[in-house]
């Protein structure tokens, strides 16, 4: 039998099993704390750093972190929301990420995360890079100018045999995602629909589908990310 | 002493272009020419996306008739998606978009005649221009002021709920559409306390035909004469003559109305419609192949459609039409002015339209896409308010877009526009000494006539002050005039 925890999240008294990761512990307490490269159900890697909250004063990532007796944790602070607003600032001036025309706008994490921090004008220059599209494969594409590398299709998306069907590539700031030629061969069209969910952008996409759901019925048309975990 | 006027940019138009007048040492017009001066590249930059994308991405081009471009794209990735050159979808499937086509024509042509035009003609082109504005319309006549504004959103209205918002939607995919009409839509749009329903929008786009018509009495040297001259006529009409804006064949008329491009495919355009590059302009100059850049450019919008088309298949329009082709006994209409009346009679054909289309239990089905066996190249003609628009696109064997060719309404046009300008030009510029501000209004008046859209034309950027410089024969400024 689990044994209970009591800790605080700004200034709240929440109760979770002893052990549970912080960012789930906070939504069985109706608390948000964003996140971008954690998705339930797959190992937590710490990559984006969005969930970072202070831990009895110190910084600390929300998905790596379980949650203990005592723990003191500052969410909800003017301070950690304008550094979460700087990380979402700089995704957008890292990759090229035009809304307009990508098919997961209304669905983007990204992009709910900067209706959600007020992100109106570009904080950081530009960076332009130059980025391929990776359309070989005939169920997904793969747009390299939407990728934030989160990883999050690299631990969550394996084949039959337990392969992960996404591959890095290249190496230190230029580390791309790619498909696995091998691995992806065989992949059927549930697979490839959960490749394009994992993804939190729109950098992953089945082929020949795009914006078949409609404006009023994407994700974050109704509400803002995070608002139906806030009570 | 040779002089040369620049008029800076063009106003009252969508998007941004300038005017030059060259006068010789005697002070006749020696040449005259509407430059489109930005430039964007849309059909570069599309090259590498996906072919689902072209709908969507393309219809950024524009902000006032979005619509145009985003089902002229989805109409040419339906032939990529195998479903067809325009009548191969589910019924929902095409009377969705036909619905949200004719909240754009109905929207885009009350935006311009009431907002953009509408005040040259209450007001003359030469009064005060502190009251030449819309601004002006609503200080004067506040009824029609209040309908216009309420036309247009009604136009707007419509196209949200079939693109799901009123600008740059998504609801065209490849093969159909994303989304039906609910029950709440439909009568949102038909039943509605006045005035905000489908039958007050065909009341008032009679008023407005009826309107223009009682002004044409008033002022029939003013719109028969200016700006008047012959030219060929070109549009899409329906397989059987009858007018329809969203699909067709391709069909071009003469000056004296006889068919000098006979219903022609529109996969084929490319073997019939060529376009001329000049160096002073970003805007390319479409003209018929067989006839030669000489003699083959042609019209197209309103003026266009309303000769090339053999009747209105709704009935209130028809009847407009019937009285508005006794003007010329029959024959093309090839007075500039009388773009205004083509296209209020075009507004009452899309109010008449979008009612009849709410009416229609087919909206309501399930059944959005078809697909079939996939091409390699598609293309979507459709008639857009300005005119004929042509999207062509081409893919790779990884659904990517390798080729696409955009020949939009507004390039049609324009040596019509050109034409304008030097006809009014030499009309009203010959021999004098000062340029006054009537004299480039009526310039703008006549380019203004054809609603042209410089922004769509070129896929333009940017913009600027109007300035009008007369120039002396060794390019000193003799005067200098801004706007």
């Amino acid at each position: 039998m689990a044994t209970f925890v009591k800790f605080t999240i700004d200034g709240k008294e929440c109760m979770a099993a002893e052990g549970t990761q912080l960012v789930e512990a906070a939504k069985q307490n109706d608390i948000y704390i964003p996140t971008l490269c954690n998705y339930e159900g797959i190992p937590p890697k710490g990559s984006c750093r969005i969930c970072t909250v202070n831990i009895n004063g110190r910084p600390a990532t929300a998905c790596t972190t379980k949650v203990s007796e005592g723990m003191e944790i500052q969410n909800n602070t003017e301070e950690l929301s304008g550094f979460r607003k700087a990380v979402v600032e700089m995704l957008f001036a890292e990759g090229n990420h035009f809304c307009p025309s990508c098919e997961k706008s209304g669905s983007c994490e990204l992009q709910a995360l900067a209706y959600k921090y007020t992100v109106l004008v570009p904080a950081f220059p530009y960076m332009n890079p130059a980025r391929d599209i990776e359309a070989w494969h005939p169920k997904l594409m793969k747009d390299h100018n939407r990728c934030i590398q989160c990883k999050r299709c690299i631990r969550g998306i394996t084949n039959a045999e337990g392969k992960s069907v996404f591959a890095f590539g290249k190496r230190g700031h230029n580390v791309m995602i790619n498909i696995d030629p091998e691995t992806s061969k065989n992949i059927n069209d549930e697979l490839a629909q959960k490749a394009m969910d994992i993804c939190p952008v729109g950098a992953i996409i089945r082929k020949e589908i795009g914006f078949k759901v409609s404006i009023g019925k994407r994700k974050y048309d109704k509400q803002p990310i995070g608002s139906d975990i806030e009570k | 002493m040779a002089q040369k006027i620049t008029i800076e940019p063009v106003t009252r138009v969508e998007g941004h272009g300038k005017v030059t007048i060259q006068l010789d040492d005697s002070g006749n017009v020696s040449q005259s020419r509407l430059h489109i001066v930005e430039f964007r590249g849309f059909e570069r930059f599309v090259q590498g996306r996906p072919y689902w994308e072209a709908p969507v991405l393309v219809q950024r081009l524009c902000g006032i008739c979005p619509v145009s471009h985003h089902l002229a794209a989805a109409k040419a990735v339906d032939v990529i998606y195998g479903a067809g050159t325009g009548d191969g979808l589910t019924p929902v499937g095409e009377k969705m978009r036909r619905l949200m086509h004719y909240g754009q024509m109905f929207q885009s042509h009350s935006l311009h005649f009431f907002h953009l035009a509408a005040p040259d003609l209450l007001f003359g082109y030469d009064s005060d221009p502190v009251k030449r504005n819309v601004i002006g319309i609503a200080m004067t006549n506040k009824d029609l002021a209040v309908q216009a504004v309420m036309m247009r959103k009604y136009g707007q209205e419509v196209i949200a709920v079939t693109a799901g918002k009123k600008i740059h939607g998504t609801g065209a995919i490849p093969g159909g559409i994303n989304k039906n009409l609910s029950i709440e839509e439909r009568d949102t749009l038909l039943k509605a306390p006045n005035p905000f329903n489908a039958d007050m929008m065909v009341t008032w786009a009679q008023a407005a035909v009826d309107f223009f018509k009682n002004y044409y009495k008033k002022n029939r040297d003013f719109i028969d004469n200016f700006s008047k001259f012959d030219s060929n006529h070109l549009s899409l009409v329906r397989k059987d003559g009858g007018l329809d804006l969203y699909h067709g064949v391709i069909r071009a008329v003469d000056a004296s109305g006889k068919k000098i491009l006979n219903d022609v495919d529109t996969q084929d355009y490319l073997e019939y419609i060529r376009e001329e590059v000049r160096s002073w302009s970003y805007m390319k100059f479409p003209y018929i192949k067989e006839l030669g850049p000489e003699k083959g450019w042609y019209r197209v919008g309103p003026l266009a459609r309303l000769n090339t088309c053999a009747f209105i298949p709704t009935p209130l329009a028809q009847k407009e039409f019937e009285e508005y082709k006794k003007v010329t006994n029959g024959k093309p209409n090839n007075m500039c002015m009388h773009m205004h009346y083509a296209r209020l009679i075009e507004t009452l054909h899309s109010a008449e339209m979008i009612r009849d289309l709410l009416n229609d239990p087919d909206l309501q089905k399930d059944n959005l896409v078809v697909k079939g066996t996939k091409q390699k190249e598609g293309v979507g003609l459709l008639e857009a308010p300005r005119g004929t628009l042509f999207h062509h696109y081409k893919i790779n064997d990884n659904d990517q877009i390798v080729m696409c060719n955009l020949i939009v309404s507004t390039t049609n046009n324009n040596q019509p526009m050109n034409n304008s300008v030097e006809y009014i030009a030499k009309a009203m510029m010959t021999g004098k000494k000062e340029i006054t501000e009537g004299m480039m209004n009526a310039v703008e008046v006549g380019i203004r006539a054809y609603d042209p859209c410089l922004s769509c034309a070129t896929h333009a950027y940017g913009s600027m002050p109007l300035e009008v410089t007369l120039k002396g024969p060794k390019g000193e400024v003799i005067d200098r005039k801004y706007k």
